[in-house]
């Protein structure tokens, strides 16, 4: 599997998800400057976390705007698949790849602590491979100071009606979010954007290896 | 020249010099070695040269006691940051920088921009960051007696401080490996930041900031100038008054999406070969880059003021060369190399310009508006400030501090509410509402987080990692200036022994008043003989610092407080130990002698409100034999958990040992006043858990190499999976000789630590 991970200018965890994604045997990970016009050729299209334009304006506001932009909305609608994590769950909220938008967490605070998450929905080509686990519950670390979801009840209804919720923080939710909500995938289910970060939790001494399930799920 | 500037017998005959930060003596000086009065530009160029800040001339001659070579030693003190071999080609970089002053006047962008420039002397060494660290003091985040408007003042440069630093790191993505906080009234007036710096490069990736073949190009690179920052190295060579908030323009603005673009457009321009020397734009700017690099390389350097990037309109050759504007560096090119250089830094949307070019003459000369504005050979400049050897005076009231040995209370009745008491203050707290603002995650290589002794982060494509911590205890050093610099050393040392570490080097952080005062430049000279002792003894090379003076508000000074940044080097990843306790049943050893030293105790400023006597003793055979032991039982993986006993003594050793899956029970047989045993902050001291199949063998090694080890209790398991103790809640038991002096249910103990200053920052004043 051939996976594209977006660089934009103030990406920094463009270099982690890299690392993972290569990691996992069976998939090829390569960058993609954010001023390529192209994504043709890619199994799967990863949207890094960081700073993206150092959040101006509105995180992922900018990037949102770039000129790679055009090439990941044709992918997404061909049914590629697109994982955006933190920043890049930012990005396809702004871009409107995903409903819902991003406040700043309820505590006013940048957060990064581990947090348990629960897999609401096993049935999506994220998340197959956490099936069987001891009650879908997953550890993965956030690391964000706008990971707060909203959006309008009806909104909510769909993405429940639907199965888009995915990822739900169990126990205490750390932003303030909807409905726990940690991390949705679209109608289609094929564009995933999550606050916390399956790149960060690939082997034990990172602390979790849960994050590895994520990618091969995608891979399978 | 601007027309309204004075005029070089004006800086004379009305003094205008003393602005600037020259005194009388130094501006004679001047004179002299120009042959003529300077003029505005040329005097500012002094002023922040022959600061305290760029210069050290009044700590020069007590740093030269130093031990600053070793055999990894690759670059000692001199350029951006020392750099030491770790083997496998590779090196670590790393260094400390303050940022006080620009912190007490605007905490957010005062520490945001002390991790920026701490980052840019990392990577204009030619390294990836891969961590930084910080060591903060502030006032007490509450106090019944205090003033209320104090009081919030404390908490709005504390809480910015914070999100400065998260603000700038987080964004720039170097993680956030470790650090401590500590709080009392000496800092309320002159908060400290000081931030550590981390990198790592391969050997031939290695950059230095000579300027050197005529006619090389200068380029400037980064954000424009602007008019912020003016003076920044002169103003934090001063003491705080009332009048410093008006000097707000001295503090400078970070940008860390420039820093971010910065980082990874300057590492591609090195791989590329295409410059000869880089140098960040710190402390003093554009002046200090360019005099600095023309003086290294032994050649001169003319720019043409004209071509920097202004942010400002019609900014003076004064402003732009006194300028502290964040994310800037300055390169030379190899000849004609330059439009690669621009190539690149265009592709990441870093500005880049070229703005005069190297000469043979060793002088800085500078034209602006066809003019020339200044010519100073640099020999004046850098190589000719003075240096003092200030007089030194113990004073009279040390003596007699020193003398209150006697502990004037009785043993409380009930030492698990003194417990929880002292587990509350903030210093002693946890800090996990500091850390968790810190992203320490990003770049993935982080195997130890903070929290434990010291911060870990693996050294990717080879088996090593490197343990990192930043500490430093001033009450000890107050207390006994010298007795308090030996332990800094040893004691940030031990801590990343602690983590299976060998300590490679260290960088030092002086954080002291006035060193005109007699009685403070006593404390700096005994401060730096102890920490330098122990260097020596201990082996560790000083391989870079910062020193901040005139820490003093309305006359009064801080503690002393030196700070030392320690990074050691874990030769295979196994051998990484943290100082959690992992399995019930584990046997807990405790290596070293506890003895009757409360003074400088978190225990005794709890019960007193101040602190007197003798700061602990330490002994460097003993701390030695301690450390190499250790490491070797560590190395022989048979090591569970190790932490180093710091300030609460044993006590807070074991509740910050605990999780909340395990707890303790301990029995300890000891010939002590009971406080005494559990809140002593007796030094070469470890806490261990090892399976009870290994005990012996360690007992064994310990009374080999003469170290006092005591098997005082276990590690019992808690929580819902199942518990051998207090059930879900899990337990805390500590027996003296039998009889119980702490029985206490562990996890609301250890949500009374957890959560302690995020409650004491909400309580309203």
């Amino acid at each position: 599997m051939r996976c594209a991970v977006i660089v934009f200018p103030g990406s920094n965890c463009d270099y982690d998800l890299y690392k993972a994604a290569n990691y996992i045997e069976g998939i090829q990970a390569e960058y993609v400057w954010y001023t390529s016009k192209s994504l043709d050729g890619f199994d799967a299209i990863l949207v890094p976390g960081g700073f993206s334009y150092g959040d101006a304006l509105r995180a992922g506001a900018l990037a949102a705007r770039a000129p790679i932009l055009k090439a990941l909305q044709r992918a997404a609608d061909s049914g590629t698949r697109v994982l955006g994590i933190c920043n890049g769950f930012q990005i396809l909220t702004e871009c409107g790849l995903l409903p819902g938008a991003l406040h700043r967490n309820s505590g006013l605070r940048f957060i990064c602590r581990t947090v348990n998450l629960e897999v609401s929905n096993t049935a999506t080509p994220f998340t197959s491979g956490y099936v069987g686990r001891t009650s879908t519950h997953v550890r993965l670390e956030i690391a964000h100071g706008e990971g707060n979801y909203t959006c309008d009840s009806d909104t909510l209804h769909k993405l429940e009606d639907n199965g888009q919720i995915v990822f739900r923080y169990s126990g205490d939710n750390p932003n303030g979010s909807v409905a726990n909500i940690a991390g949705i995938t679209n109608e289609a289910g094929n564009v995933l954007g999550m606050m916390p970060h399956p790149e960060r939790a690939m082997a034990d001494w990172m602390g979790s290896s849960d994050g590895r399930i994520l990618f091969e799920s995608m891979r399978d | 020249m601007h027309t309204d500037e004075p005029t070089p017998d004006q800086i004379h005959c009305k003094k205008v010099y003393k602005q600037m930060g020259l005194n009388d003596d130094e501006y004679s000086l001047v004179v002299e070695l120009l042959g003529r009065r300077p003029n505005l530009t040329e005097t500012g160029i002094f002023g922040v040269m022959w600061s305290e800040h760029c210069s050290y001339k009044n700590s020069k001659l007590l740093l030269s006691r130093f031990p600053v070579d070793g055999p990894k030693v690759l670059q000692g003190p001199g350029e951006g940051a020392g750099v030491v071999d770790i083997g496998d080609g590779y090196a670590v970089v790393f260094k400390v920088e303050s940022h006080n002053h620009p912190s007490a006047i605007e905490p957010y962008q005062g520490a945001a921009t002390g991790v920026g420039g701490i980052l840019r002397d990392i990577f204009s060494m030619g390294a990836r960051p891969v961590a930084v660290l910080n060591s903060l003091r502030f006032g007490p985040l509450s106090d019944s007696e205090a003033d209320k408007k104090i009081i919030s003042r404390t908490r709005y440069l504390f809480g910015n401080v914070v999100a400065g630093i998260a603000g700038y790191g987080n964004c720039i993505g170097v993680p956030t490996v470790g650090g401590e906080v500590c709080f009392d009234e000496c800092y309320t007036g002159n908060p400290l930041v000081n931030v550590m710096g981390v990198g790592i490069l391969r050997h031939d990736q290695l950059q230095h900031g000579r300027a050197e073949g005529i006619g090389n190009s200068v380029i400037y690179v980064g954000l424009a100038t602007g008019r912020d920052g003016i003076h920044g190295a002169t103003f934090a060579s001063e003491e705080l008054n009332e009048e410093s908030d008006a000097k707000r323009t001295a503090v400078q603005v970070g940008d860390p999406f420039m820093g971010k673009l910065l980082i990874e457009a300057c590492l591609e321009v090195y791989e590329s070969g295409a410059i000869y020397s880089v140098q960040d734009m710190g402390a003093a700017g554009l002046t200090c880059s360019s005099t600095e690099m023309a003086d290294k390389g032994g050649v001169g350097m003319e720019l043409n003021l004209n071509l920097v990037p202004q942010r400002a309109e019609n900014m003076s050759a004064y402003e732009i060369m006194l300028s502290e504007s964040q994310e800037r560096m300055l390169f030379v090119t190899n000849p004609g190399r330059e439009e690669e250089v621009f190539a690149i830094f265009k592709k990441w949307n870093v500005p880049a310009v070229a703005v005069g070019h190297v000469i043979e003459e060793q002088v800085l000369r500078l034209k602006h508006h066809g003019e020339k504005v200044a010519e100073l050979p640099l020999n004046t400049v850098c190589g000719a400030s003075p240096v003092y050897q200030r007089e030194s005076k113990m004073p009279q009231e040390v003596v007699e501090r020193q003398q209150q040995t006697a502990i004037t209370w009785s043993v409380p009745e009930n030492l698990q509410i003194v417990f929880q008491q002292l587990i509350q203050t903030p210093e002693l707290a946890s800090k996990s509402w500091v850390y968790q603002q810190y992203d320490c995650m990003v770049r993935t290589s982080t195997s130890v987080r903070p929290g434990s002794d010291a911060g870990v982060v693996r050294v990717e494509g080879t088996d090593k990692a490197l343990a990192m911590s930043i500490d430093g205890n001033s009450r000890y050093v107050f207390l006994d200036p010298k007795t308090g610099g030996k332990i800094a050393v040893a004691e940030a040392a031990r801590n990343v022994v602690c983590s299976g570490a060998r300590p490679l080097a260290i960088t030092d952080g002086l954080n002291f008043g006035n060193p005109e005062k007699p009685e403070i430049f006593w404390q700096l000279e005994q401060a730096v003989s102890g920490m330098a002792e122990t260097c020596n003894f201990l082996k560790l090379p000083v391989t870079g610092g910062n020193v901040s003076l005139y820490n003093e508000t309305e006359g009064e000074a801080i503690y002393p407080t030196p700070v030392v940044g320690v990074v050691g080097l874990i030769e295979n990843n196994d051998h990484t130990t943290t100082q959690f306790f992992q399995n019930s049943g584990d046997v807990l050893l405790l290596l070293g002698d506890t003895k009757n030293e409360l003074g400088g105790s978190s225990y005794q400023q709890m019960q007193l409100g101040k602190i007197t006597g003798m700061p602990p003793k330490l002994d460097l055979d003993k701390e030695q034999t301690l450390q190499q032991t250790l490491l070797e039982i560590i190395h022989s993986g048979i090591v569970i958990s190790a932490h180093d006993l710091s300030q609460g003594g044993l006590a807070v050793a074991l509740l910050t040992s605990c999780t909340e899956n395990y707890g303790i029970l301990v029995n300890w047989e000891i010939d002590l006043r009971p406080d005494i045993a559990l809140f002593s902050e007796s030094q070469s001291r470890i806490l261990l858990s090892i399976s009870p199949d290994n005990t012996e063998l360690v007992e064994v090694v310990m009374q080999k190499k003469g170290v006092p080890c005591a098997r005082i209790g276990k590690v019992v398991s808690s929580g819902t999976s199942g518990s051998n103790c207090g059930g879900s809640t899990g337990c805390f038991d500590i027996s003296l000789n039998g009889t119980p002096v702490i029985q206490a249910e562990l996890n609301p103990l250890r949500e009374l630590w957890k959560n302690a200053i995020g409650r004491e920052m909400e309580i309203s004043v």
